[in-house]
């Protein structure tokens, strides 16, 4: 399990435009970091490419486990990270029991968490709609129940709580205290402070 | 269920049913050979010998419909990411794309050929060998054009930018499908040709995933 990501004198660009250069910061198992900037800072990206879509222009990206060995790249992506993106991955014409299932046993090849992510999130008056049918944060919150319906150490998130009400912001505040109290971790880029005590990451600084 | 069976269940079941679909190949695969006696003329001795030609052609033509959408509706939904932060490599989520392709196209629009050669005045006892043919030249048909449509991600009128990339790799499976045709309308043996399409069939399922990752990764990046 993931225990640690660092990262070293990273440097990202997008096309001819430089993002940000030597980014250097760690996360350890239960540590929330909020990134935050500007538009068009970077945040996205990072989380891209700390996910292995993108490929830095320099420096480092490790994951280490609780004896501080590193963690094989391509394990570490395939099976201890979520990204969860503004685009979540739902097909708008399948049922959404079918998009949550599939979800969770693509990412975490088990049955385990996915009646505990139908509880938590509230979904079971949800699932026989169409994805197309739910609105915006119903749809984040299907979109949010892979996080618990496959357990990975490592949550990248964008944007996470954008279109959800106050109700669900603070109930999904509790879904992440559970997660760093069992030793996870979360990076989330976002605007507006998240509901629980993070550390913070300001991509405008590092430029 | 291990991870790849949970992708391809999926994969078939999005092949099946969302856009179109084997019906929609069938279709346009029936139509096609339709539209050939009548442009053409119904006289059998001008359509008895391009029978086996012509179903090649409308074979491949009908091979390119659905490809735009085997990737492109997973960049836009963001499914891409999902697939690639899962368990297995691209190359073999490829792969299984590749095959779900074969099996909801490939497959009828095989049982759908002798029929339409037969219209066109094939022999009855050919009908065998055309399933065969058609059903192999379909998995070479779904792997090269899987990767026409993974190096067509994320461009615009992506469709049309596929069918130019891909009808090329196309040809070799339509000279060697309807080549196998021929020699058995001639009384020769179609093994040759169909051993040919074979190799380069395997050809494809071996290098299209390794280059459509590539096309995949770069349209991520």
């Amino acid at each position: 399990m993931i225990a640690a990501l660092h990262i070293s004198d990273l440097t990202l660009t997008r096309g001819e435009r430089t993002l940000f250069r030597n980014l250097n910061f760690t996360l350890a198992a239960g540590e929330a970091v909020a990134l935050t900037g500007a538009n068009g800072a970077g945040k996205t990206s990072l989380l891209r490419a700390i996910a292995g879509l993108i490929r830095p222009e320099a420096g480092a990206i490790v994951f280490s486990d609780a004896e501080r060995r590193t963690i094989d790249e391509r394990q570490a992506r395939g099976r201890e990270l979520h990204l969860l993106g503004h685009l979540d991955g739902l097909k708008s014409g399948l049922p959404a029991r079918d998009e949550l299932v599939f979800q969770s046993r693509w990412l975490g090849r088990s049955h385990a968490g996915i009646d505990e992510a139908i509880e938590t999130l509230a979904l079971q008056s949800l699932l026989d709609l169409e994805v197309r049918k739910l609105s915006a944060g119903q749809r984040r919150r299907l979109a949010l129940a892979r996080l618990i319906g496959s357990p990975r150490a490592l949550w990248l998130l964008d944007e996470p709580l954008s279109p959800l009400d106050a109700r669900w912001r603070d109930a999904v505040g509790a879904m992440m205290a559970r997660h760093l109290a069992g030793g996870g971790m979360i990076l989330a880029a976002v605007h507006d402070p998240l509901p629980i005590p993070t550390g913070s990451l300001d991509l405008g600084a590092v430029r | 269920m291990s991870a790849a069976g949970v992708l391809f269940r999926r994969e078939l079941a999005l092949t099946w049913g969302g856009g179109g679909g084997p019906l929609l190949a069938c279709g346009f695969f029936a139509c096609l050979t339709t539209v050939v006696p009548l442009a053409a003329g119904g006289d059998p001795a001008v359509l008895k010998p391009v029978a086996a030609g012509i179903a090649w052609l409308a074979l491949a033509l009908a091979s390119l419909l659905s490809l735009e959408r085997l990737f492109e509706r997973d960049l836009e939904d963001g499914a891409l990411d999902l697939l690639a932060t899962g368990p297995l490599s691209l190359e073999m989520v490829f792969a299984i794309k590749a095959i779900s392709q074969w099996l909801a196209t490939g497959l009828p629009l095989a049982l759908t050929a002798p029929v339409a050669a037969l219209a066109l005045g094939q022999p009855v006892e050919l009908a065998p060998l055309t399933v065969l043919s058609a059903l192999i030249g379909g998995l070479g048909f779904a792997f090269t054009g899987a990767l026409g449509a993974a190096l067509a991600l994320g461009a615009k009128r992506g469709g049309l930018l596929i069918a130019v990339v891909v009808l090329p790799l196309f040809i070799p499976p339509v000279v060697f499908g309807s080549g196998a045709l021929d020699r058995a309308a001639a009384g020769l043996s179609p093994l040759s040709a169909l051993a040919l399409l074979t190799a380069y069939v395997l050809f494809a399922v071996i290098i299209a995933p390794l280059a459509g990752a590539a096309a995949i990764r770069s349209a991520q990046g």
